[in-house]
């Protein structure tokens, strides 16, 4: 099978041909090429997902084997008041590390939509960060959110603001991880944001500033409905990222102070690896896993009806 | 003057953009090049004076940096490699045969955290003995890879027109031959791109090290977080290990910034 044996293949294609091709009955030869895929998505994805469900019925003892409690993992969680702070965590963090990058995210695009020197270079270190190793990007975070050596309250107290507690007290703790999570993932919204101002017709700007349109009006009434369609897909992607932020809190606060930014992540995974509550934390996955399928088709169906009314 | 203070304006906003992640990545380095006395003086030292390699020297020689550094490179590059494998192919059976309901499993495979697969795998990996081995965790991080190659080939194969490979039918070929002289050379980028961000988002993961890698099958990111006592934190060797374990990806970014803006667009977003 060289590549010489099918000399033709990549030249022009002829007018319509051969009616056998187009038609579903010959789906299933393709299905041979998915093959492998399906049986390594069934092994690591569909597997783990239905096992999942069967320990979230059961009660895992060291030693023994599972054992069936039906739904009482389920009952316990909603009496767990550290599962129900933990949602209340997930959701803080959430609204703010979706509205944030959204917002600066596509004042950014708008930025660097425009010509200017060095455009290329400043957006490649824009980026940068989204792609940084977050385990990295946590550890200096850390030691620059240290109270007493830390280089941020250095910086504060130039300006003339006293020092900040910042992931060690309850209460400024998640309002820091969220700081975090802006500075890492703002780029993806800007990027995908950029992705549909390029895409913009002109038309509609020539004839607003004929009409003597000012900048505000033309963002307005142009290209906010033209781009909105590429924010949604930035609200559902950031909305689905910010529900796993696992990596940066864990590395920067372990769910500290106390539990104080314990969210829903953080405490599957001290249930599961800690405390080694096998069915508990499988109980926890479910319900997780089932806001999350909901609110994806939530979001999805918006993105759909959405028409933004200029 | 109205002009100028527009262009005045529009810069200080780009250096307002710029000016978060410039100073991260500065005081990144600031810190590892400098000595543990300057990195805990306060007022903090800016610039290393004098400059010092120790930290690191000391991060490969007291750590086992460079067995973790090849475990990562062994678990990243088997996951792509296998991801590729089975992904390239997938995505064009996917393409053509239309199997959208497949195709959006694998979406909502993206959409669970990591967290989820852990614990049935952990529990699997146990029963055949695989945990802490390499091979365990290449067989978890397809759970990264295998979604972002298969979704950006999807895209990349649905724009191949299906008359070019109609064409080479009619000429004698088979599926098989459509797909490998026809559509795998036009979709060689979409190959490219899903190649570098399945490395990236497979050299960043963190969680699955955590918990299935064992003291000499480590990866990078989870042995820097293991080298972390808290009782006594060592600034330096600790920034320029997290320098070191950043650094492939930053490279990557520069170098193929264009082929990531369009993968990432394309659909292949976030890790696990």
């Amino acid at each position: 099978m060289t590549a010489t044996a099918f000399p033709s293949a990549t030249s022009a294609a002829p007018p319509q041909p051969a009616p056998f091709i187009h038609s579903a009955d010959f789906t299933p030869r393709y299905w041979l090429f998915a093959a492998p895929a399906v049986l390594v998505v069934a092994t690591v994805i569909v597997f783990p997902w239905l096992f999942t469900l069967y320990m979230s019925g059961h009660d895992w003892k060291i030693g023994g084997g599972p054992e069936f409690v039906g739904l009482q993992n389920f009952a316990e969680l909603w009496r767990d008041t550290r599962f129900i702070e933990s949602m209340g965590h997930t959701l803080y963090f959430t609204i703010l590390a979706v509205v944030l990058p959204i917002l600066f995210g596509t004042a950014a695009a708008l930025v660097f939509h425009r010509e200017f020197p060095f455009r290329g270079l400043l957006r490649t270190i824009f980026v940068m960060p989204m792609m940084a190793t977050p385990v990295a990007v946590a550890l200096v975070w850390t030691m620059m959110f240290h109270p007493q050596l830390g280089v941020l309250n250095y910086l504060l107290s130039l300006v003339g603001i006293g020092p900040q507690a910042w992931v060690y007290a309850p209460d400024t703790v998640i309002p820091t991880l969220i700081l975090v999570e802006v500075w890492h993932w703002t780029p993806l919204v800007m990027l995908i944001v950029l992705g549909g101002l390029a895409g913009l017709p002109r038309e509609p700007y020539e004839s607003a500033l004929i009409d003597g349109a000012n900048a505000w009006h033309m963002f307005r009434h142009i290209t906010l409905p033209l781009v909105w369609p590429f924010i949604m897909v930035a609200i559902v992607i950031r909305t689905i990222d910010a529900l796993k932020a696992f990596d940066t809190i864990f590395v920067i606060t372990q769910g500290g102070p106390g539990t104080a930014s314990e969210t829903l992540n953080i405490f599957l995974y001290l249930q599961a690896f800690q405390f080694y509550k096998i069915g508990y934390a499988s109980a926890v996955v479910v319900i997780f896993f089932v806001v999350i399928i909901m609110l994806s088709l939530l979001l999805l169906y918006a993105r759909q009806k959405s028409k933004w009314n200029a | 003057m109205k002009r100028l203070a527009t262009k005045l304006g529009f810069y200080a906003s780009v250096f307002v953009l710029v000016s978060p992640a410039v100073l991260v990545f500065l005081w990144m380095i600031s810190l590892s090049f400098k000595n543990e006395l300057d990195n805990t003086a306060f007022p903090p030292v800016f610039i290393p004076n004098p400059p010092t390699l120790k930290n690191y020297v000391d991060v490969f020689a007291q750590n086992n940096f460079a067995l973790y550094l090849w475990n990562s490179i062994l678990v990243t590059g088997g996951a792509v490699l296998i991801g590729l494998g089975v992904g390239v192919p997938a995505g064009y059976g996917i393409a053509r045969g239309k199997a959208t309901k497949f195709a959006i499993l694998i979406l909502v495979a993206r959409m669970t955290p990591a967290l989820s697969y852990l614990i049935p795998l952990f529990l699997l990996f146990q029963m055949t003995g695989l945990v802490g081995t390499i091979t365990a965790l290449v067989i978890t991080h397809l759970v990264i890879t295998i979604p972002i190659i298969v979704w950006i080939m999807i895209g990349y194969f649905e724009n191949v027109p299906i008359e070019l490979e109609d064409a080479a039918r009619i000429d004698g070929a088979t599926t098989w031959q459509a797909f490998r002289h026809v559509a795998l050379p036009l979709a060689r980028p979409g190959i490219v791109v899903g190649g570098i961000l399945a490395f990236i988002f497979s050299w960043n993961n963190f969680i699955f090290s955590v918990v299935l890698g064992g003291k000499n099958s480590r990866t990078l990111p989870s042995a820097v977080y293991n080298s972390l006592t808290f009782e006594q934190i060592s600034w330096g060797p600790l920034a320029a290990a997290a320098l070191l374990v950043t650094l492939p990806v930053l490279l990557v970014t520069v170098l193929a910034q264009r082929q990531i803006v369009a993968g990432l667009s394309a659909g292949g977003l976030k890790d696990g």
